[in-house]
């Protein structure tokens, strides 16, 4: 194998593609993910919801069902207290507890078809069913509103009584379903417009879309009689997790442990909470294990899609290409509560581009729709779908090739960006690059086929992350980490960990600790937990290694500046070297309780630095102008990495992504009847692409290192699925001569685009 | 709720027949179950007709094919000889669902799902199946294209079960080919389905046709008008404008989550003369 | 009424269980003999997470009672592995990095092992219409592919 030096370490691993270490239990089934935790004497719980998109709950009878044999626990809104108004992080977004607890648990109204009205715990599945049945709700059903800009009509139905936009002066007098106003200003783009030799202007639509874990969200509680509670679920963050509960239940936050599952998929979509709350209180009730699953009907109308939205966008551009103004203008829908991630989207929109005057303005918007939660770079993808098909339009406008420029007006080291910071060394241009040598690039088109780029950009985040790493008597070393491993996490750190401390990858063991086991972790999500859990083991290595050198001190009786840590052994330095035989990390556990006891690291930091990820995709794709299908003919990402400690999963991000964005595009969006019920809660039509769908998708990793990491990695996981939605939509227009603003670009939508330019014939 | 699981179908009709309460055949189990879950059907009694041998073999019959009711789509997929004879027909009971569901599914419970979107049902219809029904009387015959009345509606009586199908002999010069439009390649419910039947002379001229239409209107569509614009013809542009209009002309869909109206009719056009064409190279080359 | 008697072979063990009419066999295969590598996201045959070999046919055990497989042969992920020797498609999936979180691994190798019995030599294309039916939302497929490939190469060399 071959090694390179980073950190002033020798890397035999980070950089190569090395056997996961879950996963031969994740290839034989042994994996054991949320719905696979059972309890003795454990109950089911069964929520029942509410029927109608926006309802007064003028009552609740509990009394039949609780009277059903096998039934041990109902509960309702009464059985959680009331939140002041409080807003927390939650992923990239904001929550507020007045609004978590009432989307737990409808309180005055449920506010979207499927919001949780009562829930129960009973003996079998079977009389769960029947007990929810039996449960009486009087329910005064109000006009509802779905769509994002009929919501924000002055006359929409109102879902929140105090809900006063927020972001604008003087505060309004009366409230209305457009909770927020943000917006970012750089430079004069009034006056930028002036110095524009072309300006392109265009409104677009994107449909809500759902995250689509194959996984259904899943809780198992059980609640002793002295209150203790323990938890097992499959979440993004059990730290997050067991703040909420503690919060929604009046727990001590040390009361309560909770274990993270194996978790399959989150993708933003489980970085809050929904069944864990109602598990406890009705464990709590019980005094029994209980344990809920969510059906898929339930996981598409209870848990969070991302927003759909309206974006305007005005750029403009001088004849030579140069992006002189740029500015948008953001609707997104939050659900039934506040909190849409439109903040993202107006700071990502123009992220990718030095551009001297930008405005966005964003508005979040509540509508009888589930609460979004955060999904894969939250409101970016929808925001710079609009920016890239305008640059393109520019593009074609003036003639100039859409990479170059996208490269004469690219982000680079030094750049202001509009959002704020000034930009450390970032990889638009290389990615760029990078797509433009390859093959593809070049490639022919027939009729009816289209090419298309688009750029993209994610922040990416830090935070707050502990691990620990310890050395067990044989040498071995125990990992552990307490951000749920969803991708390759668990490979990562150890392979961090193993070259850190100069021992075998395959002796490191990693595991996902319990909220008992270490001390807090934000959850995994901004692409923070291999960014942010290798600086951590890092952090926990340099100890160990500090601690060994003390040792070695002791044992040889020299000053600590004649030893060194290198290559997995203590060396003395200098004229001692002759004398003293190096000892390795398992010589020294052999003597562990010899000289000073257990070995072992803590890394406990708030990291920061996270670089930005740009990314540039390339999309072939062919219509057939009859049908209006779109077939994806060749896909190539190019991603800044940074460093990928793990080339392989890396680039199973960029590839998930691009799929990802490729349904968005093209099919998935949550469709609603005139009665404001979902018609697509499940997998048969809710779109997400299967296997035949899609080409392979050619995955280019480019690494401009971040210099704020000890090894120059960057998140990874977001960016993939910002650029899928502008390239597709761009590849379209070649491929048609027509400019699509409206997403799903579905067979039904094109063909009828087809059909009026008389285009509809092969 | 009661199983049972009879092996002969006296025994399965007299079960169905008997019944107080609703009252479900199983056969793939690919819709019931489903429905089951989600709460649309609570059956009392479930028969399970896999047992009896008539449901579940293929056989020639009079120069035809006879076809069990609970033969899956995977087990005609492997049926060199019938997939030879009536190749539209095979092709559409494989495009009902994914490989798991084709492992189950059969041309019997396509049928009795009652969907009008069911694929195989537009290609049973152009080849001029025949469904073989048994019920107390006894049993009886019904071309296939009357066996659905509407959604969820079927002709059949209480006690009565879809026992087979029985597909003409095949005439020289002759083939068969359904088309299907979703948005994805697959796993989709048909948003239109065609299925085409046609039969050539010597000089290639098309004698004999029938063309059936899935998922534009309450119920699978034969349509004969279709059928009749390309008869005399060789399928030439003309022939196959005319069988567009025709076939557009027959459609009375809906507007819902897999398409609009529009877009159904357009498209209903486009896949008969497609499928038209791949029956016609089909038939030349037989 | 009472529980259906059911005695079948699972994974080549002689097994006997009670379910109720309603049970699927995925609600057996985890609930009663706690073989949960078979996954449930969506209980109507639209994702194979439940892929399982029924008599030798590929099938999505959440659409199959729990009452109609007495006397049959099931096979699931736990059975892929003979003794401490992975299955090459497991080996390959595990060298490949065709799985990201792994809920939809176990019906992805069930449906390849299914795939490469009948077709030893598969093209892309086949593999991707045979696992259609197999949802992953993680992979956008491209390794769960070359995996499968690499493993037909492994397996035709025997």
């Amino acid at each position: 194998m071959a090694e390179t030096m980073a950190n002033g370490q020798s890397q035999t691993y980070v950089g190569t593609r090395t056997i996961r270490p879950d996963g031969v239990d994740k290839v034989t089934g042994r994996a054991r993910f949320g719905a696979d935790f059972n309890l003795p004497g454990q109950l089911i719980g069964r929520v029942l919801r509410s029927p109608h998109p926006h309802a007064r709950i003028l009552s609740i009878d509990t009394a039949k069902a609780e009277a059903l044999p096998g039934v041990k626990a109902v509960i309702t809104r009464d059985d959680f207290a009331d939140q002041s108004s409080e807003f927390i992080p939650a992923g990239e977004m904001m929550m507020n507890y007045k609004d978590v607890v009432r989307n737990v648990m409808a309180r005055e109204k449920a506010l979207y078809e499927g919001h949780a009205v009562a829930a129960v715990a009973a003996t079998s599945v079977a009389i769960a069913r029947r007990a929810l049945k039996l449960i009486d709700v009087k329910y005064e059903v109000l006009p509802h509103v779905i769509d994002v800009v009929e919501a924000m009509r002055p006359d929409a139905p109102l879902l929140h009584d105090d809900l006063f936009t927020a972001g604008v002066e003087p505060k309004p007098e009366q409230p209305s379903n457009i909770a927020k106003r943000v917006e970012i200003v750089l430079g004069d783009v009034e006056a930028g417009f002036q110095k524009a030799d072309v300006i392109v202007e265009r409104e677009f639509k994107t449909a809500p879309v759902h995250q689509g874990y194959i996984e259904p969200h899943a809780a198992l509680a059980s609640v002793s009689e002295d209150g203790a509670t323990e938890l097992w679920c499959s979440t993004q963050g059990h730290f997050i997790v067991r703040a909420h509960c503690a919060r929604l239940l009046g727990l001590d936050i040390g009361r309560i442990r909770v274990t993270a599952s194996e978790i399959g998929g989150g993708f933003g979509g489980k970085t809050v909470v929904y069944l864990e709350p109602l598990a406890i209180a009705l464990s709590r009730k019980a005094k029994r294990p209980v344990k809920m699953v969510m059906s898929r009907e339930e996981v598409f109308k209870a848990s969070g899609p991302t927003s759909g939205a309206t974006v305007r966008v005005k750029m403009g551009a001088t004849k030579e290409g140069k992006f002189v103004a740029g500015f948008a203008e953001l609707k997104y829908q939050a659900g039934a509560f506040q909190g849409s991630p439109v903040q993202p989207g107006v700071m990502c929109a123009y992220a990718p581009y030095d551009i001297e005057n930008v405005k966005v303005i964003g508005y979040d918007v509540v509508s009888n729709r589930p609460k979004v939660a955060a999904y894969r770079a939250p409101g970016a993808p929808i925001s710079e779908f609009a920016v890239e098909s305008v640059v393109d339009e520019i593009a074609k406008k003036l003639d100039i090739d859409p990479i170059d420029l996208r490269m004469q007006n690219a982000a680079r080291e030094g750049t202001k960006a509009a959002y704020g910071p000034k930009l450390g060394p970032i990889g638009m241009e290389e990615t760029l690059n990078a797509i433009k040598k390859t093959e593809h690039w070049n490639a022919p088109l027939r009729k009816w086929q289209g090419r298309g780029v688009a750029s993209g950009f994610w922040f990416n985040i830090g935070g707050e992350t502990s691990a620990s790493l310890t050395v067990n008597e044989d040498g071995t070393v125990s990992l552990m980490a307490g951000t749920p491993d969803i991708g390759g996490l668990r490979a990562s750190l150890a392979m961090v960990a193993a070259d850190e401390l100069g021992v075998p990858y395959d002796k490191v063991r990693p595991i996902i600790g319990d909220t008992g086991s270490l001390g807090f972790n934000f959850l995994t999500g901004g692409s923070r937990s291999a960014f942010s859990g290798s600086m951590a083991i890092v952090e926990a290595a340099k100890q160990i290694k500090t601690e060994l050198c003390a040792r070695a001190c002791k044992l040889w009786d020299l000053k600590p500046d004649q030893v060194e840590f290198a290559g997995g052994q203590v060396k003395a330095l200098g004229a001692a070297a002759e004398k003293v035989k190096p000892m390795s990390i398992a010589d020294f556990a052999k003597v562990a309780g010899k000289t000073g006891g257990p070995i072992g690291g803590y890394g406990r930091i708030n990291a920061q630095g996270a670089g930005p990820s740009l990314g540039t995709h390339l999309v072939d794709l062919e219509v057939d102008p009859e049908t209006g299908r779109v077939t994806i003919l060749k896909y190539t990402v190019a991603q800044d990495a940074g460093r990928a400690i793990h080339p392989s999963y890396v680039e199973g991000q960029f590839q998930g992504g691009a799929v990802q964005g490729i349904g968005w595009a093209l099919n998935e969006e949550y469709i609603y009847g005139a009665d404001g019920k979902l018609q697509n809660a499940g997998f048969l039509d809710y779109r997400m692409p299967v296997a035949s769908d899609v080409p392979m998708i050619d995955a280019i990793l480019v690494e401009v290192a971040n210099p704020k990491h000890p090894y120059g990695v960057r998140g990874v996981g977001e960016t993939p699925i910002v650029p899928p939605l502008g390239a597709i939509a761009n590849a379209m227009e070649a491929a048609t001569g027509i400019r699509f603003t409206e997403l799903p670009m579905s067979p039904p939508k094109v063909l009828k685009a087809l059909k009026e330019r008389g285009l509809n014939k092969v | 709720m009661r199983y049972e699981a009879p092996e002969s179908l006296e025994g399965a009709v007299a079960l169905l027949a008997g019944a107080t309460g609703e009252a479900r055949v199983l056969a793939g189990g690919t819709d019931l179950l489903v429905q089951m879950r989600a709460d649309i059907v609570d059956p009392e009694l479930i028969v399970d007709i896999k047992k009896i041998a008539e449901t579940r073999a293929v056989t020639e019959e009079q120069g035809g094919w006879r076809i069990g009711a609970a033969v899956t789509g995977a087990e005609l997929k492997e049926h060199a000889r019938l997939k030879q004879a009536w190749p539209g027909v095979v092709e559409a009971a494989n495009l009902i669902g994914s490989t798991q569901v084709q492992g189950r599914a059969t041309l019997g419970g396509n049928l009795c799902n009652g969907s009008p979107a069911a694929d195989s049902v537009p290609a049973l219809i152009a080849a001029g199946a025949v469904a073989t029904l048994a019920g107390p009387q006894g049993k009886r015959d019904l071309p296939v294209e009357d066996v659905m009345l509407g959604p969820r509606k079927l002709a059949l009586r209480k006690g009565e079960i879809l026992v087979s199908f029985l597909l003409p002999p095949r005439p020289p010069r002759s083939s068969d080919a359904y088309l299907r439009f979703i948005p994805r390649t697959e796993m989709d419910i048909a948003v239109v389905g065609a299925g085409v039947s046609v039969t050539i002379d010597g000089a290639g001229t098309i004698t004999a046709a029938r063309v059936s239409l899935g998922a534009v209107a309450a119920r699978v569509l034969l349509v004969p008008e279709a059928a009749r614009a390309i008869v005399g013809s060789r399928l030439d542009a003309a022939a196959q404008q005319r069988l567009e209009t025709a076939a557009r002309a027959a459609c009375q869909p809906i507007d819902d989550k897999r398409g609009t109206t529009e877009f159904r009719i357009d498209v209903a056009g486009v896949l008969t003369r497609r499928a038209a064409l791949i029956a016609l190279d089909r038939a030349r080359a037989n | 009424m009472a529980k259906h008697h059911i005695e079948t072979t699972v994974n080549g063990d002689e097994i006997e269980f009670l379910c109720e009419t309603e049970e699927t066999l995925l609600d057996v295969l985890r609930d009663t003999l706690h073989l949960t590598g078979s996954k449930e996201g969506c209980a109507s045959g639209d994702c194979g997470a439940c892929s399982v070999m029924l008599d030798g046919r590929l099938v999505c055990s959440c659409l199959v009672l729990g009452c109609e497989v007495g006397g049959r042969r099931v096979e699931t992920i736990e059975g892929m592995a003979k003794g401490e020797k992975l299955h090459p498609l497991q080996q390959r999936f595990l060298e490949h990095a065709a799985l990201q979180c792994g809920i939809c691994t176990p019906g992805f190798l069930v449906a390849s092992k299914a795939l490469l019995e009948r077709t030893p030599d598969p093209t892309e294309h086949e593999i991707r219409y045979w696992l259609a039916g197999n949802l992953c939302r993680c992979t956008g497929y491209d390794k769960i592919v070359s995996a499968v490939m690499d493993a037909a190469v492994t397996m035709r060399k025997g």
